[in-house]
């Protein structure tokens, strides 16, 4: 019952870790907005680009490695969505067949990162200042714990100001609502979705940077957990929705390391989980769930 | 005799085994408001779609302008100057009224502010519904916003689908005197309809459409007194 002593410590890690699991959220529910496409690969990217860390910090400086892990894993998802996905989307094959495919390109990356690390936790980098410790509210943390949700926050915002008011975004929306209608306007849907697939993997690139520096380590099953759970957060906020994922990752972050401040760590990824199945019951389509009223 | 703007020679388009347009021929000159009537299933919209490149023509050509544009990108064919108000208006729900009519304009890069103001002067309603959500219109002003989009590119060329479809009788005479200033303003119409009496009073050319095939051609006016019409299409 520490949490009852101490709150802060677990209220900092929950902000934390919610931030966290937001920018891979975002991933989820982008590509789920505009293909109704569950990427189960995206969890893996995630871990992958922990990978491409720990390789590259071995042997660049480390101003060298953050950008290049940043570019190599955007290309990853890039090419993931045009090898993996595009080739059945244009032969109109069923959205399962699709999500198979997700499945499989999930576990083409673990087994790659398992081949390539020998299957052993790779440690992280230290990144200076990030991995600092601090004192605030009385409460001893690393420095990433404050940023992390500052920096979540500065992202989300850009990111819905992109969608909302520059021209690719606007092609998203109307991408996202009708395929056949867009061609019509002359946008290319094709390099719609490539940009999705963009700017999803480099949020969760960037959301790989602030986890892994918590956490010391990369398996190749890193981004199971996390990847389920922000899949989780994306559905709790409403698939499709941005805010709604972002908020839902905050919800499930805070809870759960509410959750081990109980005592109960055991529990705190059941927790998780039974409340999906709670808030489904309640509201099927998430917090900010679009109603299914298409008019037509 | 003005200018063949589009020229369409033994289009032949397929799903899978279906056929759904048999090799037809027909010309629109600039200027002119041409219609493709003929009943469900006759093969009017695939034509339109294969024109627009929504689907790739089986066989023969698409001329627009003197350049072949057969099974090009559809993106290719507006930025050419042909677009098209689809079947059932398809405005995006969720943009708002000025953001549909934006998207419009997606491939252009110049001033567009002179345009959007052409729009709302044809269409005073999208005005007044400018920071609207396109999905809260009435039929009518989506199918007023429908076409406003599809002007947005500058058009040469603007092929409409079933623009009368699911109007109230009073719309619909509204949304053809809006085709017939659209054309006088200079831009081209190819226009698909069901509602033949309609379609035959506004066009200067006609071309009716049966199980994939051109049966019968003629000017508008003409093809308003030919029997066959009268008995097929206009019920009199």
């Amino acid at each position: 019952m520490q949490f009852l002593q101490n709150p802060m410590p677990y209220i900092l890690a929950g902000i934390s870790v919610g931030g966290q699991y937001a920018l891979i959220a975002i991933g989820y529910t982008m590509v789920y907005g505009i293909l109704r496409l569950i990427n189960f690969a995206h969890g893996d990217v995630f871990m992958v680009a922990g990978v491409f860390m720990v390789f590259l910090s071995a042997s660049l400086p480390l101003g060298l490695a953050i950008p290049l892990v940043l570019v190599l894993t955007v290309l990853l998802g890039f090419v993931i969505e045009r090898v993996a996905y595009k080739p059945l989307r244009t032969r109109n094959a069923p959205r399962m067949s699709i999500m198979i495919s997700a499945i499989g390109v999930s576990y083409l990356l673990q087994n790659c990162a398992l081949y390539f690390t020998g299957g052993l936790a790779k440690v992280y980098p230290q990144l200076p200042w990030l991995s600092d410790t601090i004192e605030i509210f009385g409460a001893v943390t690393k420095r990433v714990t404050l940023i992390t949700p500052v920096f979540t926050i500065v992202l989300v915002v850009a990111l819905v100001m992109f969608i909302r008011h520059t021209k690719i975004g606007m092609a998203m929306r109307a991408v996202a609502k009708d395929f056949e209608t867009s061609r019509l306007m002359g946008i290319k849907v094709n390099s719609v979705i490539s940009a999705t697939f963009i700017i999803g993997s480099f949020l969760a690139a960037v959301g790989s940077l602030l986890y892994f520096t918590n956490y010391a380590s990369v398996t190749p099953t890193s981004g199971g957990m996390p990847g389920l759970k922000c899949f989780v957060a994306a559905v709790f906020g409403g698939i499709g929705s941005i805010p709604g994922a972002v908020i839902g990752a905050f919800v499930i972050g805070i809870s759960e390391n509410i959750i081990k401040g109980l005592g109960w760590t055991t529990f705190s990824d059941a927790f998780t989980f039974a409340l999906l199945i709670v808030i489904l019951l309640v509201k099927p389509t998430g917090l900010f769930g679009e109603k299914a009223t298409d008019k037509v | 005799m003005s200018d063949t703007i589009l020229a369409v020679n033994s289009l032949e388009v397929r799903y899978g085994g279906i056929e759904a347009v048999k090799g037809i021929s027909l010309e629109v000159h600039e200027g002119e408001i041409v219609t493709l009537i003929g009943a469900n299933g006759a093969g009017k919209s695939s034509t339109l779609r294969a024109i627009a490149g929504l689907e790739k023509p089986y066989k023969g050509e698409i001329i627009f302008r003197g350049d072949n544009i057969t099974g090009r990108d559809a993106s290719v064919i507006v930025k050419k100057g042909i677009t098209m108000v689809p079947e059932g208006r398809r405005i995006f729900p969720d943009l708002t009224v000025l953001e549909n009519l934006k998207v419009g304009a997606y491939l252009r890069s110049d001033d567009i502010a002179g345009d959007i103001q052409w729009v709302y002067d044809l269409f005073p309603r999208l005005k007044e519904r400018s920071w609207q959500a396109g999905g809260t219109l009435s039929g009518g002003e989506q199918q007023m916003l429908a076409v406003g989009r599809a002007l947005m590119a500058r058009p040469k060329l603007i092929m409409m689908d079933e623009p009368s479809l699911g109007l109230a009788p009073l719309v619909v005479r509204d949304i053809f005197s809006i085709i017939k200033t659209i054309n006088q303003q200079g831009v081209t119409i190819l226009l698909i309809e069901q509602n033949a009496n309609m379609a035959l009073k506004v066009a200067d050319t006609a071309y009716v459409m049966e199980t994939g095939r051109i049966t019968l051609s003629g000017k508008g006016r003409e093809l308003l007194t030919n029997d066959a019409v009268k008995a097929a299409y206009l019920g009199t």
